[in-house]
């Protein structure tokens, strides 16, 4: 099977509507298709990812700590648009830690976040050869 | 050149089930190929047998299942998104100990590895939704 | 590689539109489609956005959305073109890469 660039692109928060959720689910099937695959956090997308993530008031299930399991699957590319979490109030600080350990580096532990500024999201995105937006 | 198609919400409630069918309809006049239409999230929806839209509207679920047989399509559906929204196969109902199943002709359900699959094997893949 | 971005939104209900400006590079397409044909027209609060968009994007709103509702040819953006469901086909293969700001 060919390997494409594969984008998935999220822009919504979480909770108000499933696509945090469903998208998630797309992501981690992707990941037995041995593909190039990076995630794009942009705009309200970055709520996707806070942490202290407490769902109890609202009787929904707390999926967010299934974010911690992507670099399980090789999925270590997530990139965090700054402007979007500076319009926001928001820091890095504010998000989970997601982190992957690199077999070609002594199992070290490394961050799968990768804060990114507008332009260089743009560069990203024009890279790709698939972009699901949800 | 060969296209995969992403639909994310239900018929009527958004234009995205439209947009889709009529852009699949001008793929195909243009003598592309269609090589799977994915429904995802709300989108399964569009695979109901049990819809009686007004009659003098667009019948989308039927329009999708007609255009499904006239051109061999793959029309599939989310598994686990149908599973949270009660689109059913005989296969599916039974198993579920369900006393009913839904699906139109034309569509049949899947796992979300198809979508991957799709974009894969497709030169195109084009997502409508919200 | 060149992208075509495809709007479905209006700039007036949500940001996907104003995003997707932000984030198309230089030669990409725009296509704006749905309720975000509304953004095609002239004199509105988002008009100089898509003009500024023309000086290094080509711009299309899908012909079939802006007479849905009721807006006439006449009144869109000098530069902005129509096109039509082939058009809409045509335009996803020219462009290497299909991305929908949702």
């Amino acid at each position: 099977m060919a390997t494409k660039k594969f984008m998935f692109v999220n822009r919504k928060a979480p909770y108000g509507t499933i696509y945090a959720l469903e998208s998630l689910e797309v992501v981690l099937i992707s990941a037995a298709f041995d593909q190039e695959v990076s995630l794009a956090f942009i705009d309200d997308g970055v709520y996707q990812i806070t942490k202290g993530q407490d769902t109890t008031g609202i009787g929904q299930k707390n999926f967010s700590k299934a974010y911690q399991a992507l670099g399980d699957y090789d999925i270590n590319k997530l990139y965090v648009e700054k402007e979007s979490l500076e319009e926001r109030g928001l820091t890095l600080d504010d998000l989970m830690e997601l982190t992957w350990e690199d077999e070609d580096d002594d199992y070290a532990e490394k961050p799968s976040i990768h804060l990114v500024d507008r332009a260089a999201m743009s560069g990203l995105m024009a890279d790709q050869e698939v972009v699901i937006s949800f | 050149m060969k296209f995969t198609l992403m639909i994310n919400e239900g018929p009527y409630q958004h234009q995205s089930s439209d947009t889709a069918l009529q852009f699949a309809r001008a793929v195909l006049e243009k003598g592309h190929e269609i090589y799977r239409v994915f429904f995802y999230h709300d989108g399964v929806n569009n695979g109901t047998r049990l819809s009686v839209p007004p009659q003098d509207d667009r019948q989308l679920q039927k329009e999708w299942s007609e255009l499904s047989k006239a051109h061999d399509l793959d029309l599939v559906i989310c598994i686990a998104a149908a599973q949270r929204r009660g689109l059913m196969n005989a296969d599916e109902a039974k198993r579920q100990g369900l006393d009913a199943d839904n699906i139109i002709e034309g569509f049949h359900i899947s796992g979300l590895g198809q979508l991957i699959e799709g974009s894969i094997q497709s030169d195109r893949t084009i997502v409508f939704g919200d | 590689m060149a992208m075509l971005h495809i709007v479905n939104k209006s700039p007036f209900e949500r940001n996907a539109f104003e995003s997707c400006l932000n984030h198309a590079s230089a030669g990409d397409a725009i296509l704006m489609i749905e309720d975000a044909a509304v953004g095609a027209i002239t004199k509105t609060a988002f008009a100089a956005k898509v003009e500024a968009a023309l000086q290094d994007k080509s711009v299309y709103v899908l012909s079939g959305d802006l007479a849905a509702r009721g807006l006439s040819e006449d009144r869109i953006i000098s530069g902005v073109e129509t096109v039509d469901y082939a058009g809409f086909v045509d335009l996803t293969v020219n462009n290497d890469t299909t991305q929908s700001w949702l």
